[in-house]
């Protein structure tokens, strides 16, 4: 179980992970401590494991620029649940292993800052413990199920190339 | 419900019935390209602790943005990949005698309708021209088709867009692709795939459809696609390399948006710097003086664009404050235009020519421009530093636009000479 961390429309890559980091090489911890700096400053400091983020349209536009997407899986996020994502960083959650999960603007409303909930990934439930409601998405197709569960798509290479 | 191009492409691929808009599906694509940046890629591969990639036969690696080697630096990476070509058997190597990757596609008989082309390139979604699916993929992504062979894919929802009427003089297909992006804007049709239809399209020669597919990139477009006919077949006739299958979008397919426009009543049309959407009748642009002409890229180098600039360059020189630069986007595109005699009116009007590849198109190569420059060119992109130096300016515009500018020294309407 998780807490919700609510966010809006349009948030940009550069306030998820700003661009004067990008070119630093840094531990996953450093990464995390970055996470939404300049959107949300109390998130690094009070995010725990588990915990997932619920935004608007467009999550994610900007730069394709991958720490944006780590930042926030090695900060704990299990996922990430929004009315649309930009196309690059839809692409990046997953072959990151994050999940991202796409729901319709009324399902997306439900959701309030601190709402506790439940993500089974495996079936597509998303459970609202607070509000007391049940939603339902498709869950992932096999392959990229089989990425997400391995964490990542180099990850999911890795465990193929030395099962062999 | 019927299904668009795109849908059934990705359905028949996917060995599914039917396929929806958002629904994710993987294939093992018909083809995965990549260029320059294989350097990268086969680093890349090499992490993921896979000695032999999937299928040799399956990779096109295209030496294009950076030839012949401008440093040291460049050198070593084109050096690293002839030996990972080797080493991995891959056939479908083309070395820096070739051309530009996606003009090297089509020539080269891999551009097929009902494939599925992903490349470690923005502008992969030329392959659109054919009939087939096409979409950029990133760098990491190319790496693990070379080791998995798999990739998923979000089906996209479509837009159509509809193009009727006759092209006035002067006109081009640069100049509609102007107009439509000018008009959807850069982040207009983010992640949709764009079907071109209409009659205007069905007259276009392969190399203008191939303009429209190149630069549905500049409106976000994951895909941009039309639906092959006896045109497309024609062109494949001695270049298809393996057998393919004509398919057409459902009557009944649902599209996202329409977007309808009347070719009739363009005019040329000019985007000023630093984005491509920021586009203008060229009344707008009229007067403002050139240093640099460049006639070329996957976008606009190819022989009927070669062709209109000598008719409007014959037998007449360029303004000597202006430096045309004309590469063409292939060899076979450079043996053809040196045997109509295109090269030979080009370079007696004062151009240089230059070899086949990208050229001054992104910044890294020959071309550059000073400080202060304006650049008129035919290429697909104008972003602020884009040609190597952010202090200066490029205009996009059609190869009549851009040979009539090089003609006056400052921007003009080809409409006056042609
Ligand atoms: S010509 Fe320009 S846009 Fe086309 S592939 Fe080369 S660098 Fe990219």
């Amino acid at each position: 179980m998780g807490r919700v961390w609510r966010y809006g429309d349009d948030v940009n890559t550069d306030v998820i992970f700003p661009g004067k980091y990008t070119y630093k090489i840094m531990s996953d911890e450093e990464m995390a401590s970055h996470a939404l700096e300049d959107l949300d400053p109390s998130f690094a400091k009070n995010v725990k494991v588990g915990d997932i983020i619920v935004a608007g349209k467009n999550w994610g536009y900007g730069s394709s620029r991958e720490q944006a997407v780590k930042c926030l899986k090695v900060a704990g996020i299990k996922a990430i649940i929004a009315e649309s994502f930009a196309r690059i960083y839809y692409r990046n959650c997953i072959n990151l292993g994050l999940p991202a999960i796409t729901l319709k603007h009324d399902d997306i409303e439900k959701f309030d800052a601190n709402d506790e909930v439940d993500v089974d990934i495996e079936n597509g439930i998303i459970v609202n413990r607070t509000k007391n409601f049940e939603i339902h998405f498709p869950p992932f197709e096999g392959y990229v199920m089989d990425i997400i569960k391995a964490g990542g798509i180099i990850e999911y290479i890795h465990r193929q190339v030395s099962s062999q | 419900m019927g299904m668009t191009l795109t849908e059934k492409i990705l359905a028949r691929k996917a060995s599914k019935k039917e396929v929806q808009p958002g629904e994710i599906v993987t294939v093992e694509p018909t083809w995965v390209m990549s260029h320059d940046n294989s350097a990268a890629i086969l680093l890349k591969f090499k992490k993921t602790g896979v000695k032999k990639v999937w299928n040799p036969k399956k990779i096109v690696i295209i030496l294009d943005h950076t030839v012949p080697a401008p440093t040291a630096e460049y050198a070593n990476n084109h050096k690293s990949i002839r030996e990972f070509v080797k080493e991995q058997g891959i056939e479908n190597f083309w070395d820096i005698n070739t051309g530009i990757c996606h003009q090297v596609m089509a020539e080269k008989g891999y551009d097929l309708p009902g494939a599925v082309i992903v490349g470690a390139d923005s502008h992969t979604t030329t392959p659109g021209a054919f009939g087939a699916f096409a979409a950029g993929i990133g760098r990491s992504e190319v790496a693990a088709i070379w080791a998995t062979g798999k990739i998923w894919l979000r089906v996209p929802e479509s837009y159509e867009i509809i193009v009727n009427g006759r092209m006035p003089k002067g006109v081009f297909a640069k100049d509609l692709a102007l107009h439509i992006i000018g008009n959807i804007r850069a982040s207009g049709a983010v992640y949709k795939a764009v079907e071109f239809k209409g009659e205007t399209i069905k007259n276009m020669t392969i190399a203008s459809r191939m303009v429209l597919t190149n630069m549905s990139a500049e409106m976000g477009a994951k895909n941009g696609i039309i639906e092959a006919d006896n045109k497309t077949e024609a062109y494949l006739k001695d270049r298809a390399r393996k057998f393919y299958e004509i398919m057409h979008p459902d009557e009944d397919a649902e599209y996202e948006k329409r977007y309808e426009y009347d070719a009739s009543d363009l005019v040329p049309k000019i985007a000023f710097p630093h984005t491509v959407d920021n586009v203008y009748d060229i009344e707008k642009a009229e007067g403002i003086e050139i240093n640099q002409v460049f006639l070329g890229t996957c976008t606009n180098g190819r022989v009927e664009d070669l062709e209109i600039a000598a008719k409007i360059l014959k037998g007449k020189k360029i303004n000597p404050n202006v430096r045309m630069l004309v590469f063409p986007a292939s060899w076979e595109i450079w043996k053809e235009a040196d045997k109509r005699g295109i090269l030979h009116i080009l370079a007696d009007a004062g151009a240089v020519i230059m070899n086949p590849g990208c050229g001054p198109c992104l910044g890294a190569h020959a071309g550059v421009l000073a400080d202060g420059d304006k650049c008129l060119s035919t290429a697909n992109r104008n972003f602020k530093g884009r040609m190597g130096n952010p202090n200066s300016e490029i205009y996009l515009g059609s190869p009549a636009t851009a040979a009539v500018t090089a003609l006056k020294g400052y921007i003009s309407d080809p409409r006056e000479v042609l």
